[in-house]
């Protein structure tokens, strides 16, 4: 008979062994670094600006370029997994028995697995102490069980026997995040979309993919606007209204005219809309009072950028050019005049100074006055039915982690046994946790124990 | 009275303390020790009073928000955070010699603050406008405070031990290292301490990742802070199965615990100093 393990003995304790968790952990925080380092998800281009070309393809080959998503870590996070489980398939029973079925009498070779051991012999008989160190057990540790057996009497107390499955569900929250996750993965998206203010959208475009997806319903831009606090270019506040709106009405009062902020997104049959980006679209109309020279007549003409204006005398302007930040004199236009015999001149008008064309001395005096103009609003768009499983997950990480580490499943035993004349008696402590601990609180047991019954 | 002037007194306090401390250790003065303490809690009280009062300057200017928006911001909360743990510690373990290898790191953070950091009250922008920012900064940084603690012991941990053996005799230490905790002790204090840090770090990235769902719908992106910070709760549970089952005491475990502060300082300023990302307040 051969005496090897057979090879799924072997894989079984390879995927129990703590060993590998730990060095599974390491690996995971090691390999996690190159994420931090490396930039992910840029396109080709932006890599051959950084990388020479073969840097690029082996880095590219490692899949060091998408590594959170590469092959590799992701069987690290499977047998992280997997490592987990088998841990917990291994060790749950024993400790369920250890828990439900504790052993009431300790005989001396159970002594002899303690770490924690303290014998006494003194003089008298069993009988005559075992009020006293039940009252010892009461008042430093926990009631304990009293077992009379062939005239040995022995205690057994506990503590925090609960504590034993912190870990498991902490471990068993560990794989509900990771099937939130999943969960996420398959069945969620991350896209985005932009809207011009006044417009709708009834599509939104996925990450890393030119199709777009429908959503079922539509979401109208009303408006955007972007606020700055006094004096800096801080931003406060990007704010979209938004509508929703199925068969072209708006699906109730709550989601019409809803503003949108950073941090307050809005939600509609689980598809959330977050205020991402914004942007100008499309050219800025503009408000233009031209005051003509000669006779003080004044006219209040609206232009878009480019586009031509007539003026009275049969020629005309336009805007060439426009900025929200003229050279730091505020919002500034380049206008171009043409008279009605072909002549052209070119100059510029500050919002700030309405009478600044005066000095120019053309036959018309021009003043910018308000402008419009247009802006998208940039929303990431992300629907993931798994999140509730993943908040799931964290709750019992939080419970599990507060179960594992700040209790511990504490036991002492105690004989009191007949030795010759004498008697006998010897105690044994273990803590499944933090043992140096224990040790500092056996110490003490032991300390009380000797002034009881030398008392 | 201004914040300002209370952080001065702050950072002066820390440094009196950690002297004292270093003074209690040497001369072995009982009254050295309490006055070592004395100064540290009042220190706290003024780093206490600072915070809030740069709470209440936020409001006047207009803008009020908690004081955890920036780099000088987070990095007085830090020293903050250290004092707490230290002080619960040495409320609960009455271990006073810690305070001289924990009360450098508020210090050494508290002058960089003040000498080299923006302290300007700036408003926030749109991303930082969310209660979220409070409770993600205030369970990172008790986690950050609790693995200084736990660093702090092990840097005693390893000079003891160190010195223990040079001299083989069975005669206690004497002189300096006469006032350190027992070796057990100081091993123990470190994983107490890191049971303390991890639940903490493991509610900071929950409350991050919370927060990061609800301002962009995705709670984990893989950004280089968040990566980091996953990096050093790896550290830390592989610590802590280190330990529990397979018994890593002593030695291993303050050296295990010294690299996993190491890592834990380079997720709060390396990653802002060197790395880009969404963090930005190192910029």
């Amino acid at each position: 008979m051969s005496t090897k393990r057979s090879p799924i003995d072997a894989l079984w304790d390879f995927f129990c062994s703590l060993k590998l968790t730990i060095i599974t952990l390491i690996l995971l925080a090691v390999t996690s670094i190159i994420g931090t380092v490396i930039q992910q998800n840029l396109s080709p281009q932006e890599y051959l600006q950084i990388y020479s070309e073969t840097t690029y393809r082996v880095l590219n080959s490692l899949q060091f370029f998408d590594m959170y998503h590469s092959w590799w870590f992701l069987a690290l996070l499977g047998i992280f997994s997997i490592n987990l489980i088998a841990c917990s398939i291994k060790r749950f029973p024993r400790v369920w028995k250890t828990v439900h079925e504790p052993v009431l009498t300790a005989e001396d070779s159970l002594f002899r697995t303690f770490s924690n051991v303290e014998e006494h012999v003194v003089s008298g008989s069993p009988a005559d102490y075992r009020d006293k160190i039940a009252k010892l057990f009461k008042e430093n540790f926990a009631e304990p069980v009293v077992t009379e057996k062939e005239g040995k009497i022995h205690f057994f107390a506990q503590k925090g026997k609960y504590s034993r499955f912190g870990v498991y569900v902490t471990h068993l929250s560990i794989l509900i995040i990771f099937l939130g996750a999943i969960i996420g993965n398959l069945w969620g998206y991350k896209a985005f979309v932009n809207i011009v203010e006044g417009t709708q959208t009834t599509k939104v475009w996925p990450r890393g993919s030119n199709e777009p997806l429908e959503l079922g319903f539509a979401v109208h831009c009303e408006s955007f606007s972007v606020s700055f606090y006094p004096g800096s270019n801080r931003p406060k506040e990007f704010k979209s209204i938004l509508t929703v709106l199925e068969d072209g009405k708006p699906v109730s009062e709550e989601l019409t005219n809803r503003p949108i902020i950073v941090n307050d997104p809005l939600r509609y049959k689980g598809i959330t809309f977050y205020q991402s980006s914004y942007g100008p679209t499309g050219d800025p109309i503009f408000n233009f009072r031209v005051k003509v020279r000669e006779t003080g007549e004044t006219l209040d003409l609206v232009a878009r950028q480019g586009q031509m204006v007539k003026l009275p005398d049969g020629g005309g302007f336009r805007v060439v050019q426009f900025a929200p930040s003229f050279q730091n004199f505020g919002p500034g236009a380049r206008l171009e005049t043409v008279s009605a015999d072909g002549k052209r001149s070119n100059f510029v008008v500050l919002q700030a100074f309405p009478e600044f064309d005066a000095q120019r001395g053309g036959d018309y005096i021009f003043s910018m006055g308000e402008y419009k103009q247009r802006y998208y609003t940039g929303l990431q768009v992300a629907k993931d039915p798994g999140v509730w499983v993943v908040w799931l997950g964290c709750f019992l990480m939080v419970v599990g982690c507060i179960i594992a580490f700040f209790l511990s499943h504490r036991r002492i035993w105690l004989t009191i046994q007949p030795v010759g004349q004498k008697t006998g008696i010897k105690l044994g402590g273990s803590a499944h946790r933090n043992q140096p601990a224990f040790e500092l609180f056996f110490d003490e047991f032991k300390k009380n124990l000797k002034n009881e019954i030398a008392s | 009275m201004t914040s300002s002037m209370l952080f001065n007194i702050t950072t002066i306090a820390y440094f009196a303390s950690m002297v004292l401390f270093v003074v209690f250790i040497a001369g072995r003065s009982k009254v050295v020790g309490l006055l070592a303490t004395l100064v540290a809690w009042a220190g706290f009280a003024a780093n206490t009073g600072a915070i809030a009062m740069r709470w209440v300057e936020s409001h006047q200017l207009g803008f009020g928000h908690a004081p955890l928006s920036n780099l000088y911001e987070s990095v007085v909360f830090f020293a903050w955070s250290i004092l707490l743990i230290y002080l619960l510690f040495d409320l609960k373990y009455k271990q006073r010699a810690v305070g001289a290898f924990v009360l450098p790191f508020a210090f050494l953070g508290m002058i960089w603050a003040q000498l080299r950091l923006n302290d300007a009250i700036e408003p926030l922008v749109p991303a930082l406008q969310s209660n979220w920012l409070t409770y993600h900064v205030f369970t990172c940084f008790i986690g950050y405070a609790a693995f200084a603690v736990a660093c702090g012991v092990s840097i005693m941990y390893l000079v003891k031990v160190g010195k223990e053996e040079k001299s083989p005799s069975d005669s206690p230490a004497g002189g300096i290292l006469g006032m350190f905790p027992s070796a057990k002790i100081l091993d123990d204090l470190n994983y107490k301490a890191i049971m303390v840090g991890f639940p903490m770090l493991t509610l900071g990235i929950i409350t991050g990742a919370a927060w990061a769902n609800y301002a962009w719908g995705t709670y984990w992106s893989w950004d280089p802070k968040e990566t980091w910070s996953l990096i050093v709760w790896f550290i830390y549970a592989a610590f802590l199965h280190a330990r529990f089952t397979r018994g890593w005491v002593g030695r291993k475990a303050a050296w295990l615990s010294i690299f996993g502060f190491a890592a834990t300082v380079f997720c709060y300023l390396g990653v802002n100093l060197i790395l880009s990302g969404l963090h930005s307040y190192g910029g």
